[in-house]
């Protein structure tokens, strides 16, 4: 199944590149897709490896790994590592490791200076590298003269798009989870909505003003979702993405006072986890990405306010996709493919990925059987961390094969890189 | 009862429970040699993430007065300092033969958390802007001494800082629980970001509401509140929220005057009114050691009836 439809038929794959898709194909050796779907290899947009700087959360190996059982064929690394990915030097540093790893891994560019939300980052030395996407993420530039510096300069950057983790600093500063009624009973101080709201408004007009691509990451709030979709509708080159935590999981979890759940932006309400759904299914949200952010079990095991905001999500993705908004008919699974492979491969310029799975591709795959049921073991997971909020959950649907430029690096649902 | 964390865990019959148990050891605590022997051979240890004078006194009081054996720790003279863990610590501590740990600290839940660790009894002696249930069950055993056991139809206004109060966020509970009506009052800045779970009214106009109220509940006003934009200044607040000589003269004879403390003096609160006839500040302090008697005893002791 790709972007041209689906059929049933064999693929046959030569080197790098996809040879041949047809019926009764053989090979010298073959990988059982019995019951299976072969799509497109997803992309994910936001995932934090850790390295360098946080080596006992995750690396570039451990977490290309985890991507690679999640279905993933190319990953985009967030810059707030340490030090940060705002030097050609670091850069280069990640990409030679993810060129070792089992996923194509493509390195994010902060837009600022040790994402400092001041002086910009050698945003041209860095695309030079193949640097396409520029976000300070885990804070917000929350300077609009910054970003409107960013976004002017990024359209001389061919392919590049400014990306924006949308949070006022003055109004979620502070704060641990969503600002509403669990937030007033468990006494947690909350990051309200507007936070979200106000940003996206912002850097909506900047983006109008300037007219530059702009992105923005982990959309969360209604409010967000709705202003983005009346850009869209104005014709602003804008993209989208959202996390599964932000259409599965409510503030309500919070209750348990675990920072397993503790995420930024925070897990929202009912509403706006609907109007995640909706925004993924009219295609206002373009992508779907995991913000996989990696942390040591002793860091979660911080009180709620203290303990450091993030969750896995590599290897969970494509089952709460298939199960929250396939299973129930928010969506067609070639939708929910075109959010997971396609349409975030265009976004990051990688035009080696996204398929279609037809004779001359790349040979990037993803096999995966949408029925079988599987129990989340923290511990089990290819990450070096086990920070899931979905431990001990039965999901349905799982990666059997991952194929990277002709290569299986996951088989039947174990590593092989 | 195997820990107390929060109000909830107790409902009415809980908080009355305790209530009147904390009724006979009020009378332990007033005989010449205020001591029993239930809870001998238990230890209770204070751990205390967050600086408290009062709090930690009073366990540690009612502790001794059941004979069980205290010991203490604080993080500002412990290897919190050299960064060891919530959990770490919680474990060591338990390892040192204790029953009972009462937990304050500055980020709520934490209680929650320790309790899910350890298998001693854990008292949540204040955690962040969450909770405070032993503050909580002493002021409603004030109030019952002073109204009779049913509050139903006592009218308190709890004053001050609210949204980031865990002793609003615990008394309001305990109080509407036992029937009283709660209103918060203070500036919008301090009222809770929504009322869910909060069975309680709000206003922003001391004045409209204390005519219609039987007690004056006054949080402590943080200084460092101006700084987040809470309020403009001390003297805005102390015109428009505080317990003045000139509001307080307006109050029915029988109106009460309640402060979880410290107080502000000038501030939340004019002297003369912590000091009037009216005010049962010193009170609550006192009763305080009783009602941790009774939850310490609930959660550790024999069942017996108290000697």
């Amino acid at each position: 199944m790709d972007q041209t439809g689906e059929r049933a038929a064999d693929v046959l794959v030569a080197d790098d590149r996809i040879a041949e898709v047809g019926t009764g194909l053989r090979g010298d050796r073959e990988l059982d897709a019995g019951g299976c779907i072969v799509a497109p290899g997803l992309v994910d947009l936001h995932v934090h490896l850790r390295e360098p700087g946080m080596e006992d959360a995750e690396t570039i190996e451990t977490g290309a790994r985890a991507a690679a059982l999640g279905g993933f064929t190319a990953i985009v690394a967030m810059p707030n590592t340490t030090p940060a990915q705002d030097d050609p030097a670091v850069v280069s540093a990640v990409l030679a490791a993810g060129s070792r790893s089992s996923c194509d891994v493509q390195a994010a560019g902060t837009i600022t200076k040790a994402r400092a939300g001041g002086e910009l980052a050698p945003m041209g030395e860095l695309h030079a590298l193949g640097v396409r996407i520029f976000t300070d993420d885990g804070s917000c530039v929350d300077s609009a003269g910054v970003m409107r510096a960013a976004l002017e300069y990024a359209a001389s950057l061919p392919g590049a798009v400014v990306a924006q983790h949308a949070e006022d600093d003055s109004l979620a500063g502070g704060g641990h989870m969503h600002e509403g009624d669990w937030s007033s009973r468990l006494g947690i101080p909350g990051r309200p909505a507007a936070a979200e709201d106000t940003i996206v408004a912002r850097d909506c007009i900047l983006a109008a003003t300037t007219g530059s691509r702009l992105h923005f990451l982990h959309l969360s709030t209604a409010g967000a979702i709705e202003l983005v979709r009346a850009a869209k509708a104005r014709g602003l080159p804008i993209t989208a993405e959202a996390a599964p935590h932000h259409f599965t999981l409510t503030d309500a979890a919070c209750a348990s006072f675990d920072p397993i759940f503790k995420v930024n932006p925070p897990l929202r309400t009912d509403a706006d986890v609907a109007a995640v759904k909706a925004g993924l299914a009219d295609g206002t949200i373009d992508a779907i990405a995991t913000d996989h952010a990696p942390h040591r079990t002793e860091a979660k095991e911080r009180p709620f306010e203290e303990a450091p905001p993030g969750m896995l999500g590599l290897e969970t993705a494509l089952a709460l996709t298939l199960g929250e908004l396939v299973e129930p008919g928010v969506m067609s699974l070639g939708d929910a493919l075109a959010r997971l492979s396609w349409g975030p491969a265009a976004i990051a310029g990688l035009a080696d990925h996204g398929g279609p799975v037809h004779a001359g591709s790349i040979a990037n795959l993803c096999v995966f059987d949408p029925g079988v049921r599987w129990v989340v073991e923290a511990d089990a997971l290819a990450s070096r961390a086990s920070n899931t909020p979905y431990a001990g959950q039965t999901l349905r649907g799982r990666t059997r094969h991952t194929v990277l430029r002709g290569t299986p690096v996951v088989v039947d649902g174990s590593p092989v890189r | 009862m195997k820990h107390l964390l929060s109000i909830d865990d107790l409902g009415r019959d809980g908080i009355v429970e305790l209530c009147d148990l904390a009724e006979a050891f009020l009378e332990v605590t007033r005989r010449d040699i205020p001591k029993v022997p239930a809870l001998r051979g238990k230890t209770v240890a204070t751990v205390f993430y967050e600086d408290s004078t009062r709090t930690r006194l009073s366990f540690e009081t009612a502790a001794k007065r059941l004979s069980a054996d205290t010991m203490s720790f604080t993080a500002s003279s412990s290897s919190v300092q050299k960064g060891e863990s919530l959990r770490d610590t919680a474990q060591t501590i338990e390892a040192l033969g204790v029953d009972a740990m009462v937990v304050r600290h500055r980020a709520a839940g934490a209680p929650h958390r320790v309790a899910g660790w350890v298998d001693a009894a854990v008292v949540n002696g204040g955690d962040g802007r969450h909770e405070h249930p032993t503050q909580a069950l002493l002021d409603t055993f004030t109030l019952r001494r002073h109204r009779g056991p049913d509050l139903d139809g006592a009218h308190v206004a709890i004053v001050g800082d609210i949204r980031h109060s865990r002793v609003a966020r615990s008394t309001t509970k305990a109080l509407a629980a036992l029937g009283a009506k709660v209103t918060l009052i203070g500036p919008p800045t301090m009222l809770p970001e929504s009322l869910d779970g909060w069975p309680a009214a709000t206003s922003c106009d001391l004045d409209a509401v204390l005519p219609e109220v039987d007690v004056v509940y006054l949080l402590r006003i943080q200084h460092e509140r101006q700084d987040a934009m809470l309020f403009p200044s001390l003297r805005e607040y102390t015109t428009r929220f505080g317990l003045t000589v000139e509001r307080a003269a307006r109050l029915g004879t029988d109106v009460l005057v309640m402060h979880a403390g410290p107080m502000n003096r000038g501030v939340e609160i004019a002297p003369e009114i912590a000091e009037a006839p009216r005010s049962v500040i010193t009170e609550q302090v006192a009763n305080g050691v009783a009602i941790r008697m009774a939850v310490l005893y609930e959660l550790l002791g024999s069942g017996a009836p108290v000697a």
